[in-house]
This record gives structure tokens, sequence and C-alpha cells, in this order.
């Protein structure tokens, strides 16, 4: 079986029938989508089309959300993560997410990343520590960059650097699926392609869920690609086919630029 | 014929009203008669004229009204029959005013010998400044209105004039609370100067004796420092000590899980305990929490515990200081922006972590803020120490025994029977000086902090 193969044997994350409601209003509606272990899945969709609230779902940060209600099933390795046995706590250390704005910690940049192993014990000792933090850099390709002054406040960096700090700080606790909503929105082109290009190296290390409204990036980053359009989700397939021979009208409609 | 102030500002207030028929029905006649169109609508001409009419003359009223007494007093002074005054002080003072009533109709007849020659004087130069009043303030009622009047045409923009007028008016209001404190400053200013002539400011800084009811001064009888520790001890201590953990707890129970339903009652609630006179708090210090202490003291075996503690009094200043520190707590970690929550409970903390670890912190420097204005409140506070903290000035960290506060030693030394001008009355003003300077730094660092930290977030 090859990676681009549209039947994904073994899920990481399965969504079956989810309906997400925020108060009375319905903003999820039927959506059901299995997200694969060792690939990119990009979800694309005209603006307020549920993305975001769809993202959220997978790692229960919609329970932030005063009123927020999400029903169906999601499991994540065939557990149910709604379930009451679910611990929430140690989901969302298993389901990391990187959000559109960069939002660093006002802490020093070590202290951003060693933030998550800090929290769940993952480090006995220092040396570990260090050692923990030094490899989410090092992923998140920002070692270079910040090796010397890993004291500095994580505000202090760019955005572009911001956001892959968040990057190495969602990796740290070492998840195993990353949730990324329109992490390059704020970015400028060289920053957005250093992020994507970190995305290929983590791909096939966590399954990767990105949010992105620009075209070419999706088709770029991903190997599966979702399209939302009003709550629902109209079409889910292989990137290439996605791109190249949408079957719903829609979903052309959309890739092509008719909408959005 | 004295000079009515009330009454005059009436009858300019009347002129007023007939310059505002006037102007509104001259610019309609004008208008009609020239068969054109008004730029402004007739009431803004009438409000033209009679703000010009009114705006000047009481202006001018209110000075002279502050001026004029200096100078009949002047004048009487000036006069033949003031030669064989005392120099000086209080007898002086006494038969001139003595005189004065006497003049002003106030008094039948006068009551000290001495006065009598002056009524004459008196009652001649309260005519002539009274009449030079109200002559000067009709002219300029007049003038203005006439001027106002006259510039009334068809184009004229009494519309935008108005406004221009109105916001003048807004300004000097404003201008009015400035003034104020800077007078006021000044006059503190001045007291402590003639404070510091009798006494060293040293000694007043770092002296360690305080026993301003002995008079004439003498060793380290104006020695501050018991009194500054007994500020701090139960100002910036004890009452932080209350009041900082249960105001930090309540603002992040109420921003992180209260419901909103909890919330809607709580924060009006907690806004009505910042409502409460002080004389209440002060009272419930001194009548219920200071004697329940001292028998606790005496279970506990402490020496000297007194009915008057430092601790009842800090207790209670803390617990009327926990609104502020907890609406400025609140508002500290409102701010704290919410992707910085979510950031960290991505990460799988829970959220009493997501609290202690990030909200808090970040929000810590606009925390710090509240808390140095929550102290310049809880020194300058008076009624709770006066009733609760003794008057004694003990130099003691014993919370159970009684000290003494600025505040309350100025409270002292001013009530009473008292010469306005002793070492010992002169030292509240010094006090107030001191006072006054440390909680006006401390407001300025703290809205600095409090606007830089804004300023991060923005
Ligand atoms: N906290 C909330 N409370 C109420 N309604 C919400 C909330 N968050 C989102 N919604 C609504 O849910 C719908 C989906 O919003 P969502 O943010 O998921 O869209 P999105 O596809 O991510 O849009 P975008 O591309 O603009 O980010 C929208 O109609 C939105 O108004
Ligand atoms: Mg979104």
């Amino acid at each position: 079986m090859t990676q681009d193969d549209l039947t994904i044997s073994d899920p990481k994350m399965t969504a079956h029938n989810v309906n997400v409601f925020y108060g009375e209003k319905q903003a999820i509606n039927d959506v059901s989508i299995d997200v694969g272990t060792e690939l990119v899945t990009a979800f694309i969709g005209p603006s307020g089309c549920g993305k975001s609230t769809f993202l959220r779902s997978l790692n229960r940060m919609n329970d932030t959300v005063a009123g927020a209600k999400v029903t169906g099933h999601i499991a994540l390795d065939g557990e149910d993560i709604y379930a009451p046995s679910m611990d929430v706590v140690q989901l969302r250390a298993r389901v990391g997410m990187v959000f559109q704005k960069p939002n660093p910690f006002p802490k020093s940049i070590y202290d951003n990343v060693a933030y998550g192993p800090r929290i769940h014990g993952l480090a006995p000792n220092k040396s570990d520590l260090d050692g923990i933090v030094e490899k989410a850099l090092m992923r998140a390709g920002l070692w270079d960059e910040v090796k010397d002054r890993l004291g500095e406040s994580g505000t202090a960096l760019s955005g572009g650097q911001q956001q892959r700090l968040c990057i190495a700080r969602a990796i740290a606790v070492d998840p195993e699926v990353i949730l990324m909503d329109e992490p390059c929105s704020a970015l400028d082109p060289i920053a957005t392609a250093k992020i994507e290009e970190l995305i290929h190296e983590l791909r096939g290390k966590f399954a990767i869920v990105i949010v992105t409204h620009n075209m070419q990036q999706a088709a770029r980053v991903s190997q599966r690609t979702a399209f939302f359009h009003l709550g629902t989700l109209v079409e889910y397939g292989k990137t290439t086919d996605i791109f190249t021979n949408p079957k719903q009208e829609r979903t052309k409609d959309y890739i092509t630029g008719r909408y959005g | 014929m004295t000079f009515n102030a009330a009454a005059l500002l009436l009858l300019i207030a009347g002129l007023a009203l007939i310059g505002w028929i006037a102007g509104r029905a001259r610019s309609n006649l004008l208008a009609a008669r020239a068969q054109a169109k008004l730029h402004s609508r007739p009431q803004y001409h009438g409000w033209y004229v009679a703000l010009w009419l009114f705006a000047p003359a009481a202006l001018f009223l209110a000075v002279w009204s502050a001026v004029s007494p200096g100078l009949i007093t002047n004048d009487v002074l000036a006069s033949e029959a003031a030669k064989d005054l005392p120099a000086f002080g209080f007898e002086r003072g006494a038969i001139l005013s003595d005189a004065r009533n006497v003049a002003q109709g106030k008094q039948d007849a006068v009551r000290i010998p001495a006065a009598a020659p002056l009524v004459a004087p008196y009652a001649d130069a309260t005519h002539l400044y009274a009449w030079i009043g109200i002559g000067a303030m009709l002219a300029l009622a007049l003038a203005g209105g006439l001027y106002a009047f006259t510039r009334i045409k068809p184009d004229f923009r009494a519309r935008t004039r108005v406004e221009k007028i109105v916001m003048l008016v807004l300004l000097l209001a404003s201008l009015v609370a400035i003034l104020t404190t800077f007078g006021i400053v000044l006059s503190l200013l001045f007291e402590s100067i003639r404070f510091f002539r009798l006494v060293s400011p040293a000694e007043l800084l770092f002296g360690t004796n305080w026993a301003p009811t002995s008079g004439a001064p003498q060793d380290d009888t104006f020695g501050g420092i018991p009194l500054f520790w007994g500020t701090i001890l139960i100002g910036a201590i004890i009452a932080m000590i209350v009041a900082i953990p249960i105001g930090m707890m309540t603002a992040v129970y109420l921003t992180q899980y209260a419901a909103p339903r909890v919330r809607r009652w709580v924060k009006p609630l907690l806004e009505i305990l910042a409502g409460v006179p002080t004389v209440v708090y002060g009272y419930f210090a001194a009548l219920t929490v200071a004697p329940a202490l001292r028998e606790f003291a005496v279970m506990l075996g402490i020496p000297n515990a007194s009915t008057e503690s430092a601790l009842a009094a800090g207790i209670v200043m803390g617990v009327m200081i926990i609104p502020f520190v907890s609406s400025m707590a609140d508002d500290s970690i409102n701010a704290v922006p919410q992707a910085m929550r979510d950031g960290s409970l991505a990460l799988g903390a829970t959220p009493n972590e997501t609290i202690r670890q990030v909200l808090i912190p970040a929000a810590l420097p606009g925390v710090m803020g509240g808390i140095l204005l929550a102290v310049s409140r809880a020194i300058g506070e008076t009624m709770i120490v006066v009733m609760a903290a003794g008057l004694s000035a003990n130099m003691t960290a014993n919370p159970f025994a009684s000290v003494t506060t600025v505040t309350a030693q100025i409270v002292k030394l001013l009530t009473g029977d008292q010469e306005f001008d002793s070492a010992k009355t002169l030292a509240a003003f010094a006090l107030g000086l001191v006072l006054f300077v440390v909680t006006l730094l401390l407001n300025i660092v703290a809205l600095r902090i409090v606007k830089k930290y804004r300023e991060a977030y923005e």
C-alpha cells in the first residue's frame, strides 16, 4: 500500500456523524472523516464553514467555549475521546494544536518549549529537559536561530519564529496528532515556506491536520484534502484528485476561485 | 450697601435672559427685513448674546468676591483709626473681624471696645468697594451683551460661536479641579515650610521619638519614624497580607471559574463592599474585631495585648481594600489574550495550571500596579486607624500592640483647641506633605506599570 492510497487502513483518528452546536446554532452537520497516521490532511472551505470548529472538536478545545456541544463519535486510536472516562488533559497532550496567530507565552524561549514537558512530568531532571527542548527546537527548525538566546522572551521573536516556537512547544510533549489552524495566515511568504518545509519533515512522525485558505498550500503540503461548506463535508479525498478532478461541482467552483 | 454675590448672580442671570430674548428677536427681525435665510437658528443668536452677557460678568463677580475683602481691609488699615491696633497676632485679627461684623450688619454692637473706631472706616470701605464692584460688573455685562447684540446678522455664525464658548466654559470647569489640587498642594507646602523652620526635616523623617504634646520643641519630639512604621505595618503589611491573596483568588474565581450568572451577582456585591463608608469599617474594627483579637491574644498569652491593635485595624483595612485589588486583578487577567489561555490548555495543562503558570505571570505587572494603588489608598486611610489602631506611637512589630499612623496623628494634632502657628499644629501639615509625596510617588509608579502592561497586549 502506498502512502497516497485513498483507503486509510490504519486511521489515527476517526469521526462519525459529528455535529457541533454553539447554543442553538449548528456549526457542523453530520461530518464523518478518517485522519491517517502518516498523512497530512488539509481542511479547506470558505470562511465560516466550520473548519476551525471541527478541528477544535478533535482535541476537545470546544469544551472551553461556553455553550458548545459536540455529538457523534470521535475516536483516537479507536478510543472515544468524548467518553466520560477520557482524560481531557491527557488527550490534549496526545493531540497538540498550533493556532492561527502565534501565541507564545510571555516567558523565555526555553520555558515556552519546556512548559508542556514540565506540566506532564516528561523530564525527570534538568539535562533531560534540556535535551527535550533542544530536540523540539531542532525539529521545528528554530534551534540554529535561537540556541544562543534561549533565555530571551519568546514574544521578542519575529512572527515566523514565534510560530515555529509554538510548533516546537507543541511537539515537545511528543503528541501523536498535530492540529494546525491556519498556521501561516499571519506570516510572510518566506516564513510560510519555512513552515511548509517543516510540515514536510514532520510528516510521518505525527499525524497532521492543517486548516488553510491557501489552495496552493493545501496542494503542496497535504496528501488528503477535505472540502467543507456551510458546516458539511462536501468532498474528501486524495489531494491530487480534489485539485485535478473534483467530483462535486461545489468543490470545483471553490478551488477554481469562483466563490470563497 | 454690601456686596451680595448671590443676588448679583441672579441679577445678571436675569439680564442674560433678557439678552437671550432680545438676541432671538433681533435675528428674526433682521432676517425678515433682509429677506435672507439665517445661518443659525434664532435660539443660537439668543444664546450668543446671553453667554456674552453672562460669562464675563460672572467671572468678574467670582474674582471680585475673592479679592474685595482684602482690598477693604487694606483700606481700613491705611486709615487714621487703625494706628492704635496691636501689631500682630490673634488680638489684631479679632478686633478687625469684630469691626467688620458690625459694619456689615452681622452683629449689633462691638464686643471689643478697641474695635469701635474701626467700624466707620469699615462701613465706608465696604460701601465703596460694593459700588465699584457692582458698577464694573454691570458695565461688563452690558458691554458684552451689546457687543454680541450688534454682531447679529442673518449670516452671522452664531451656532459655531456658541459651540466655541461652550467649549471654553467646559475647559474652565475642568480647570477648577486642577487648580484646586494645585492650591491645596501649595498651602500644604507653605505650612510645612513654616514647620520646617521650627523643626528640621531630618528630625521629622528620621527621629524615633514622637511626643508632640509637650508644646515647646525639645530633643526629638517630632520624630516621625514610629508613625511611618505604624503606617507601613498596618497599611502596607497587614492589610496587604489580607487583601492580596483574597483579592487575587476572588479575581481568579470570577474570571476563570464563575458562571456568568454568579459573576453578575458577585461583582456588584463587591462594589457595594467598596462603597461602605470607612467610618462603618472603623467601628466594626474597633467594636468587633479588636476585642475579639485581644481575647485571642490573651488566650495565647501574648504580653501587652491591647484593645487597640495594629492587627484589628490592618485586617479590617485589608477587607476594605479587597474589592479594589480584586477589580484591578480582574481587569489584568481579562486583558491577557484568550490565545494565551488556549495555548496552555491545548498543551494539556489543567485550568489551574494555566492560571498559575500562564495567566497570573502574564497579568502580574498589571496586578502589581493595582497593588501599589491599593497600598497608596491604605496608607492614606484615616477613619479605621483613628478608631481601631490607637494613638500611642510605639515602635513594635507585635501586631497585637497598639500603634499609630500618620493619618491618625494628623487628626489628633488638628482636633481640640489649637493655636494655628504652634509647631504642634504645623506638624500636621508636614505629615500631610510626607503622606502626599509618598502616595503621589506610589500612584505615578503604579500607573506607569499598568500603562506599560496595557501596551504590551495592544
Ligand atoms: N464561540 C462561538 N460561538 C458561537 N458561534 C461560533 C463560535 N465560534 C464559531 N462560531 C460559528 O460557527 C461557524 C463556524 O465557525 P468556524 O470558526 O469554525 O469557521 P471557519 O471555517 O474556521 O472560518 P474561518 O475560515 O473564517 O476561520 C460560524 O458560523 C461561526 O459564526
Ligand atoms: Mg477558522
